[in-house]
């Protein structure tokens, strides 16, 4: 092994790699964020039985859990626009990793809604509450507080996997390692610093879940 | 001007399926042994090896597979190895399933109950009596639903060797794309083609996370 290690180019062009996790960040949150949306009623319509609903939603699931991201983004970027639907690579990238969240969200929160027992139901119905107040305080909040830390696994995998976008062209950070490692041929080095940052990047969005989640689902009660 | 989509370019995707296949088994092969190790390293009595099963998981879990596969990719160049996206891809999904296999594992060893391990101290078992006759049967019995569960994950995960060059489904529906310009059609034979390997193995995974739960219910 006579292999001179060189990571000139990875610090020359440091503030490409800073950029492109930037992008990362944001399609990460912003996947996060639709996806919940989008495994909120997803879940509510397959816990409450209504059949062509939650066969729907049924179908969606099951083709997205079974299918692999990569393929999901080439359909969304390559095969969408001979149906009339064009994004540009960034928004092809966002599409595609909301609506696969949205997928492993939607079983999640709906194992959650699912241990909410009935019993609680019942006597929100019998203190007078109206059906919205019941799902949303008596059903969502407690499920999502039994299931948050699945969930935060789940989004810390989607951030992840987002990295799979850089094979259309989108501008995150393992793009970003693409573009130097193909006009610097330091290959290893700017993927041994891009794969650490990535790390560095699950440190930071593990610590950040655990402080929302002390802050958003404590008790109301002090103890 | 482009190649018409036939029956040749339905040939050429669908047999594409083998090598996906092949890499998936050659990758939970190596990765049920180094699964295995990783999750005995991971419960180990010695601190040293506890800790270096820790980090190997907490580093491949904390890293996307794209970054693994690329450093394998690279990274066998600079041991002088060559460039070679078969010997990359399976590498870097064996490390990968090991880690996750290894986490899982470790998780069906320590739901054990305790006492069937006092039980074989109290009989004067040894480690390896301890291990092979009473502790790993009873874990493996656990850990066949998720197991299933993470086979599906990595036959998702081989896509991605198409991106280091390895020419399996993805790869192969790229270049009959390429070729005919039918991304409609030839990515939903691809989705398909996933669609038809790992549903039957969600299913089964299902089937055994309830018949294990009717089973252990008290």
């Amino acid at each position: 092994m006579n292999y001179q290690f060189n990571f000139a180019p990875v610090i020359n062009n440091f503030d490409q790699l800073i950029y492109g996790a930037l992008i990362t960040i944001q399609l990460s949150v912003g996947a996060i964020l639709i996806g919940t949306l989008i495994a909120i009623p997803c879940a509510a319509a397959k816990t409450a039985g209504i059949k062509p609903l939650a066969w729907l939603v049924n179908v969606y699931i099951e083709v997205i859990r079974n299918t692999p991201f990569l393929v999901q983004i080439f359909f969304i970027y390559f095969s969408l626009p001979a149906l009339g639907i064009r994004f540009d690579p960034n928004t092809a990238a966002l599409v595609a990793l909301s609506v696969n969240v949205g997928a492993y969200a939607t079983e999640i929160v709906r194992a959650g809604i699912e241990s909410i027992n009935r019993g609680q139901v019942e006597a929100g119905k019998a203190l007078g509450l109206k059906g919205h107040q019941i799902f949303r305080y008596i059903i969502l909040k407690p499920a999502l507080r039994t299931i948050y830390p699945a969930l935060t696994s789940q989004f810390i995998y989607l951030m992840l996997t987002s990295s799979v976008v850089s094979a259309i062209s989108a501008t995150d950070l393992a793009a970003a390692g693409n573009n130097i490692q193909s006009a610097t041929f330091a290959a290893f080095e700017v993927y041994l610093v891009i794969t650490a940052m990535y790390f560095v990047l699950s440190l930071g969005f593990s610590g950040l879940f655990s402080f929302i989640g002390r802050t958003a689902f404590r008790y109301p009660l002090a103890r | 001007m482009f190649r018409t989509f036939g029956p040749n370019e339905v040939w050429y995707i669908v047999m594409a399926v083998q090598w996906t296949l092949l890499l998936s088994a050659v990758a939970f092969a190596g990765g049920a042994a180094g699964g295995i190790a990783i999750a005995l390293a991971r419960v180990s009595p010695i601190r040293p090896l506890r800790y270096f099963a820790l980090a190997f998981i907490r580093v491949f879990q904390g890293t996307p597979l794209l970054m693994q596969l690329f450093l394998v990719f690279f990274g066998l160049n600079i041991f002088g190895v060559g460039i070679n996206p078969w010997v990359a891809a399976a590498i870097a999904l064996t490390l990968h399933a090991s880690a996750y296999l290894g986490e899982i594992w470790r998780g069906c060893i320590e739901a054990v109950p305790s006492g069937q391990s006092e039980a074989s101290w109290a009989l004067g078992l040894g480690y390896r009596d301890r291990m092979s006759h009473i502790i790993l049967p009873q874990a493996a019995k656990i850990s066949v639903a998720p197991t299933v569960g993470f086979l599906v994950q990595l036959i998702k995960g081989t896509s991605l060797a198409s991106i280091i060059g390895f020419v399996e489904l993805t790869r192969a529906g790229q270049i009959i794309n390429n070729a005919t310009f039918q991304p409609l059609t030839v990515f939903s034979l691809v989705a398909a083609l996933y669609f038809i390997l790992c549903w039957p193995l969600s299913l089964w995974a299902r089937h055994l996370e309830g018949r294990f739960a009717i089973a252990t219910a008290r």
